[in-house]
């Protein structure tokens, strides 16, 4: 069924009997061409550009859980491509871009706000990494602004502009950048999936795979063993916990970043923001409430839930930026299992076992990447060639020392 | 989370610093594959869903280095130990001992 105002009011006019399920929720069968292990964001992404771009039919995704219950359905939902480095830079373009026309092509109400991204500076030093960041994604064709403290007081009159020890000095806007609803896009991509014939299955744990001379075979599952000759993992968090079963050791550490939410109150912020002298991001949905994080939790974590120090520690952050969020209770915190690289950069890559697919390391910054990491996923799997796009992210470049270091943290997790 | 370090005792988590995981063991610089060698040694993690062995330093107290054994899942934390006498070889917990109750 396509949706349209025109259904709404259809629908609307004889009792809203006629909608149908958004998916099937067929049983597997024993053997696929191609299956996608892990129902997120970038799991059910793949699937359907694969069929949608790359003409691939006989798909499945196997979800552990629901779809939406990993962290496609527990971020803060900021997407932008405000990067510096030449690998990351043209993947997130290319996510930005898509995530342009998605709601279109999906037929699906993203909620997609391109209301802004605003990153403050405090100092000189500050400014001037900013203003090379600003250069750097314009060179690629990025749109980036570098705002004075007059302009950001316009835009944000009720930050701490003249907190004094982190004065506000201006900040780097990309205008492009803003939210889109996390359970929309999951939900989204499973439905033009579905259509698309994809077999979407839930409640189907992957247990170990089937490997046959070096080549993979299939999967074992909680539902009984299905065969394919071509695998692509996308289980986030739980990528060492899945992999450890094809007995690959990889660069990653799973750890913690909690969420906040407050009651909802008139709109006050009218895109986001991030802190430049805490780590401290924010934006209020649609609803009214303020939705902010901050740094992860620091310790390897498989728990979905943190700790209260951290609560703590990203409040303080919060009112020495907005004072005014002092007077706003908070409803909820949450946690989700953060996939850590040591660079702090993904990983799209085939691994030494023939047909086996990876996809990972998105760290927390996976959300605004599902629409291109499906896109360079499904390229990968459909062509066995990287997507252009996405050609920096090896799994070897640990090895060879061609790492991406964004933040230029070295290879210590928690502090990317 | 509370770490009871065998110095000053029973103290709040916002008194640590985190390293990571303290089984990789650091190799001979001078060694065959020595790159190799230390490409998993910088790199490459077991990132277990269970008890981890990992470093905190006492920063807020005694600055001593602890190796402390938690559980990645429930973050129950069952023993902290000052790093030297760990390291020193026999005097270290056996793997299986961790391995036993690793995933439940
Ligand atoms: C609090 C928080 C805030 C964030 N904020 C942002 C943000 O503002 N902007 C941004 O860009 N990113 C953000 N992120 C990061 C982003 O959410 C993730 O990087 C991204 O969602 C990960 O990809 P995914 O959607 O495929 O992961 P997931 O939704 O976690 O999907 C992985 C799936 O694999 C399944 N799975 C695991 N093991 C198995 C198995 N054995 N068999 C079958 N299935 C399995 C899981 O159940 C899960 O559904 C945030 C994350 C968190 C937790
Ligand atoms: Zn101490």
């Amino acid at each position: 069924m396509r949706y349209s105002a025109l259904q709404i009011l259809k629908q609307g006019l004889t009792g809203n009997k006629g909608w149908k399920p958004v998916w099937r929720e067929p049983d597997p069968k024993p053997e696929y061409d191609i299956v996608i292990v892990g129902g997120g964001g970038h799991g059910l992404a793949t699937a359907y550009y694969l069929a949608q771009e790359f003409q691939q039919a006989n798909i499945a995704v196997i979800e552990k859980g629901w779809l939406g219950s990993g962290n496609i359905g527990r971020n803060t939902t900021i997407v932008r491509s405000n990067y510096l480095l030449p690998g990351n830079l043209p993947f997130y373009e290319f996510s930005l871009k898509l995530w342009e026309g998605l709601e279109q092509e999906l037929n699906y109400n993203l909620m997609m706000s391109q209301r802004g991204v605003l990153n403050l500076y405090h100092s000189d030093a500050q400014r001037d990494a900013y203003a090379r960041r600003g250069n750097a994604m314009r060179l690629e064709g990025v749109d980036a602004e570098l705002l004075d403290v007059d302009q950001v007081r316009k835009l944000y009159p009720n930050l701490n502009h003249a907190n004094a020890r982190f004065p506000i000095h201006g900040g780097l806007l990309q205008r492009r950048g803003g939210t889109a609803r996390h359970d929309a896009v999951a939900w989204g991509y499973a439905r033009a999936a579905d259509q698309k014939g994809v077999d979407i299955i839930q409640n189907c744990e992957v247990t170990g795979f089937l490997i046959e001379s070096g080549k993979i075979a299939g999967i074992e599952t909680s539902r009984g063993t299905i065969r394919a000759t071509k695998i692509g993992v996308a289980v986030a968090g739980s990528t060492s916990r899945v992999m450890e079963k094809a007995e690959l050791r990889l660069p990653i550490e799973s750890h913690v970043l909690q969420a906040f939410v407050t009651e909802g109150i008139k709109p006050a912020l009218p895109g986001v923001i991030t802190y430049g002298a805490g780590h401290f991001y924010i934006s209020q949905s649609d609803k009214g409430g303020l939705v902010f994080g901050g740094d992860l939790d620091g310790y390897n974590s498989y728990a979905q839930r943190g700790n209260l120090a951290t609560v703590e520690h990203v409040v303080e952050a919060g009112v020495s930026m907005l004072p005014m969020i002092g007077r706003a209770r908070m409803l909820r915190s949450w946690g989700g299992v953060m996939d850590m690289t040591m660079d702090g950069s993904p990983i799209i890559d085939k691994t030494p076992i023939d047909g086996l697919f990876l996809n990972c390391g998105w760290c927390y910054g996976g959300f605004k990447a599902t629409p291109a990491s499906g896109y360079c996923f499904a390229h990968l799997i459909a062509r066995n060639q990287p997507h252009e796009a996405a050609i920096a992210y090896r799994l070897d470049r640990y090895e060879t020392g061609h790492v991406i270091d964004e933040a230029g943290h070295g290879a210590q997790p928690n502090l990317h | 989370m509370r770490i009871a370090c065998p110095y000053c005792g029973d103290r709040d988590q916002g008194e640590f610093v985190y390293l990571g995981d303290a089984t990789v063991q650091r190799p001979d610089p001078a060694g065959q594959d020595a790159a190799l060698a230390f490409q998993d040694y910088v790199y490459l993690r077991e990132n277990p869903a269970g008890w981890h062995r990992e470093y905190w330093y006492h920063e807020h107290g005694c600055r001593s280095w602890l190796v402390v054994e938690r559980n990645t899942v429930t973050h129950e934390i069952r023993s902290a130990s000052l790093c030297r006498p760990v390291q020193m070889p026999g005097t270290m917990q056996t793997d299986s001992d961790t391995e036993a109750e690793a995933g439940q």
